[in-house]
């Protein structure tokens, strides 16, 4: 009985030296690191999300750009913050790619996932008077290896790993339609467009202006299902019957070792904020995939992810 | 018609017109401020835009980056330190004009001449759009490719220490801009292993130190530091006499007004390399070119016009097709997919009366700029007032801010002391800084554009004269470099034959 009440006490003791360290968290502002530039995509999410998940934790969020080295530099920056919850960060695309291509050692696992908050499909688009399907683009590409261009991005970047991955599920060589590196979408659509190239690899909100100003067509679309924002693109299933799909994507991590009690606050916030309607209509404004994963559904998909990646990145022979 | 009004009753709405104002003053804040550019102006505003309807937001945009930009020259003229890569073109030039006293009368004028590049510009943006549009897609890698040429070919012309020394100086903001990622592999150069250089040589933190702080290690090394600066002009001048210098520079003030919009309309080559190209056309052509790089207000009137008229020329194709054409408006076209206006050519039957409206702010953010602007000089003239030692601590102090504020990093402030003992060396050689800054700027430019077009070509050179506009660029640029050079050859072959006629045959 009196151990009990020992019990007891000791329980009411620590609930109350441990409840205000969870209420407290977080006491203080949060530093976001965005891997990327003011202005671009990711920046534009992020901003969105740490102005709604502010309202969520009751302190301020400062988004901070960190550049540089194709995102390792921002993303090196998170992964060796102090795990305390105050340094925070988004982690994109290019972090299943890093060790893979060999540009830094920097992986997953060097992070604690907290909410998988985009996800956006890669697309094969064409000049309006190109080939007519997907079916006939591959088909044309293999009677004339290399006379058909594509371009998107960088090498080894996510456009560009989405073709390979594509030519490689159908038994084609990967220099059947060659990659011209681009500094991103706006240089590859100039390129099209002037009829320098013949492909556009890239996500389908990138091209949407120039699909309705007729100057582009979309062939497929890189999902395991059609697109409910563009159900008239069949996917490569539908147009080749060939089962390939990738998607580039977006979420909020921390350091590794983030004290568990800081992850869940922080992770039940994030499912806040992708029901909140500022949220819902920022992402379907601007066309950006909604996909959410709580934490633990998003270490699956970046584990996914890491080997889809890892194999598109050994079909274009990119792999150190 | 009944676009028009409908257009003219958008923007009498008084939450615009505020947000016009408000806009405008931050801008004008931002862009004064050493190494905050107009690029960060735009992405500060940004979160704000979440709260406004879609004109005023696109109003907000549009004012803030016209009052950036044209602010950016105010801390280039008066300290040496420029806001802008634009403005680097000229810095030098404004410079000097203050050290002799001239300085209202340099703000003076790039101001009017901004506004007036700057209407041009919105003019066109209004009449033209569409079509315009259209023809800049036409322009591959290949085009590109020739336009940097000719960019950089400018560094010889503006150069006023000659044409080896300017070229040497190019020499050397190409080898900088060497240091990163190659643009095609992706493997990394010159960077010794740091993560930090991976994304190649911070390009504001580097002007800075390439300017301010050579400047500042320059008046501390030559005893001038203790000196008050050339006695400014009575500060209420700044529009006295502007209104003759520029009737009679109108010819430069034409001249800048349509290459800006031109080379502004290209998606991605922006209006960085307009100001440094009509600097260049505008010593080329002057009547007295030996006055250039003394304080002559003539390269810097058609430069301002320049940077101002590519300002507004960036928006036609964002607007018609979605593709910015420079950092600002790809800022802005995420802030147009957020309202719903999505760009496209069907923006413009759809959305007339919004678009109309979004031209009049143009317009009106442009004419805006003469009293804001005013206010803006008048204020920050104040600064040659304060005595040197105590302002150079000050100049020091925005120096190491604005370095570590583009990137938030530390690194970038070693970037800055290096690149400014660099500069400072290189200028007791009696080599220009400028074209370093050109270099580094088209760098990547002209070595992405080569890679591309030579990946697409399959290697074959020919391919840079095979496509229609290509060629007649590519001839253009092979003429503008072989002239001087059968000059030299010619006076050096007249010259050896008289000399030494024998040898030659022998």
């Amino acid at each position: 009985m009196k151990l009990t009440r020992r019990l007891i006490l000791a329980a009411a003791a620590t609930l109350t030296l441990s409840t205000p360290v969870l209420a407290q968290y977080p006491e203080r502002p949060i530093t976001l690191i965005v891997p990327w530039a003011a202005g671009g995509g990711t920046d534009a999410t992020a901003r969105t999300v740490a102005s709604l998940l502010e309202q969520e934790l009751g302190k301020p969020i400062n988004v901070v750009n960190r550049t540089g080295g194709g995102g390792i530099v921002g993303h090196t920056e998170i992964a060796n913050a102090k795990p305390d919850g105050y340094t925070l960060g988004v982690i994109t695309t290019e972090l299943s790619l890093y060790h893979w291509l060999g540009t830094s050692p920097l992986d997953y696992k060097n992070y604690t996932p907290i909410a998988l908050y985009n996800t956006d499909a890669q697309s094969i688009n064409v000049r309006p008077d190109g080939p007519k399907d997907l079916k006939e683009l591959l088909s044309r590409a293999k009677d004339k290896p290399g006379s058909l261009k594509a371009s998107g991005a960088n090498r080894g970047g996510a456009p560009h790993l989405a073709m390979a991955g594509l030519l490689n599920a159908s038994q084609m060589p990967v220099d059947t339609v060659p990659w011209v590196p681009t500094d991103g979408i706006t240089p590859a659509l100039q390129l099209l467009t002037s009829n320098a190239i013949a492909v556009v690899g890239t996500t389908i909100p990138e091209v949407q202006a120039m699909v309705e100003a007729g100057e582009v067509k979309t062939l497929a679309i890189m999902r395991a299902e059609r697109d409910p924002s563009f159900p008239n693109v069949p996917t490569v299933k539908e147009a080749v019957g060939i089962d390939w799909y990738l998607s580039s994507w977006r979420g909020i991590a921390g350091p590794k070792d983030l004290p568990a009690d800081v992850a869940k606050r922080l992770s039940d916030a994030m499912a806040k904020v992708v029901e909140k309607p500022e949220f819902k209509s920022f992402m379907s404004a601007r066309k950006f995939g909604m996909d959410y994963a709580d934490a633990q559904k998003f270490a699956t998909f970046l584990a996914d992810a890491d080997e889809r990646f890892g194999t598109a990145i050994k079909a274009a022979g990119l792999a150190k | 018609m009944q676009t028009l009004l409908e257009a003219f009753r958008l923007i009498a709405d008084p939450q615009v017109v505020v947000t016009v104002l408000l806009a405008s003053i931050f801008g004008l804040f931002v862009g004064a401020i050493p190494g905050l550019t107009a690029t960060m102006a735009t992405a500060l505003l940004v979160p704000i835009t979440f709260f406004m309807d879609p004109l005023s937001s696109i109003a907000a945009i549009v004012a803030c980056t016209a009052m950036a930009i044209t602010a950016g020259d105010i801390p280039g003229c008066l300290l040496r330190i420029p806001g802008t890569p634009a403005s680097a073109a000229y810095t030098d030039e404004t410079f000097m004009m203050t050290k002799k006293g001239l300085g209202a009368q340099a703000l003076g004028s790039s101001l009017v001449s901004s506004v007036i590049g700057g209407l041009f510009g919105a003019v066109v943006l209004m009449v033209a759009a569409p079509s315009l549009a259209r023809v800049a897609l036409n322009f591959s890698s290949f085009e590109y490719f020739w336009l940097a040429c000719i960019g950089l070919s400018c560094a010889a012309l503006v150069s006023a220490s000659g044409f080896v020394a300017g070229l040497l100086s190019l020499f050397i903001g190409l080898l900088i801009a060497c240091v990163g990622m190659d643009v095609i592999s992706g493997s990394p150069r010159f960077t010794f292993g740091s993560v930090q250089l991976m994304g190649g040589v911070s390009f504001v933190p580097a002007m800075i130190g390439m300017f301010a702080i050579s400047e500042l290690l320059d008046s501390l090394l030559n005893g001038t530091a203790r000196q008050r600066f050339a006695r400014p002009q009575k500060i209420t001048g700044i529009f006295h006499g502007i209104l003759p210098l520029i009737s009679k520079y109108r010819r430069n003030v034409a001249r800048g007004s349509i290459i800006g919009t031109i080379i502004g309309i290209l998606p991605g080559a922006g209006g960085d390399i307009a100001a440094w190209i009509t600097y260049a056309t505008a010593r080329r052509f002057s009547k007295e070119p030996q006055k250039f790089g003394t304080g002559h207000p003539e390269g810097v009137i058609e430069a301002g016009a320049a940077n101002n008229a590519g300002l507004s020329g960036a928006w036609v194709p964002a607007l018609v097709f979605g593709v910015p054409g420079d950092a600002v408006t790809a800022i802005a076209v995420g802030v147009l997919f957020m309202k719903g206006i999505n760009p496209g050519p069907r923006l413009f039957e759809t959305q007339g009366a919004m678009l109309y409206a979004v031209f009049m702010i143009f317009l009106i953010a442009n004419i805006a700029l003469l009293p804001f602007g005013w206010l803006a000089i008048r204020a920050a003239s104040k600064i040659l007032s304060v005595p040197r030692p105590q302002l150079m601590a000050v100049i020091l102090l925005f120096c190491i801010v604005g370095s570590f504020a583009i990137n938030n990093t530390v690194f970038d402030i070693g970037v800055m002391l290096v690149f400014g003992i660099l500069a400072f060396a290189l200028s007791k050689a009696g080599i220009p800084i400028a074209p370093i800054i050109l270099g580094i700027v088209l760098g990547p430019l002209l070595e992405q554009n080569f890679l591309t077009s030579m990946t697409i070509a399959d290697g074959s050179l020919i391919a840079f004269f095979e496509r229609p506009i290509a060629g007649i660029l590519g001839v253009f640029v092979l003429l503008l470099w072989s002239i001087p050079l059968l000059g030299v050859v010619l006076q050096m072959f007249r010259h050896t034959s008289a000399a030494r006629p024998m040898k030659l045959t022998g």
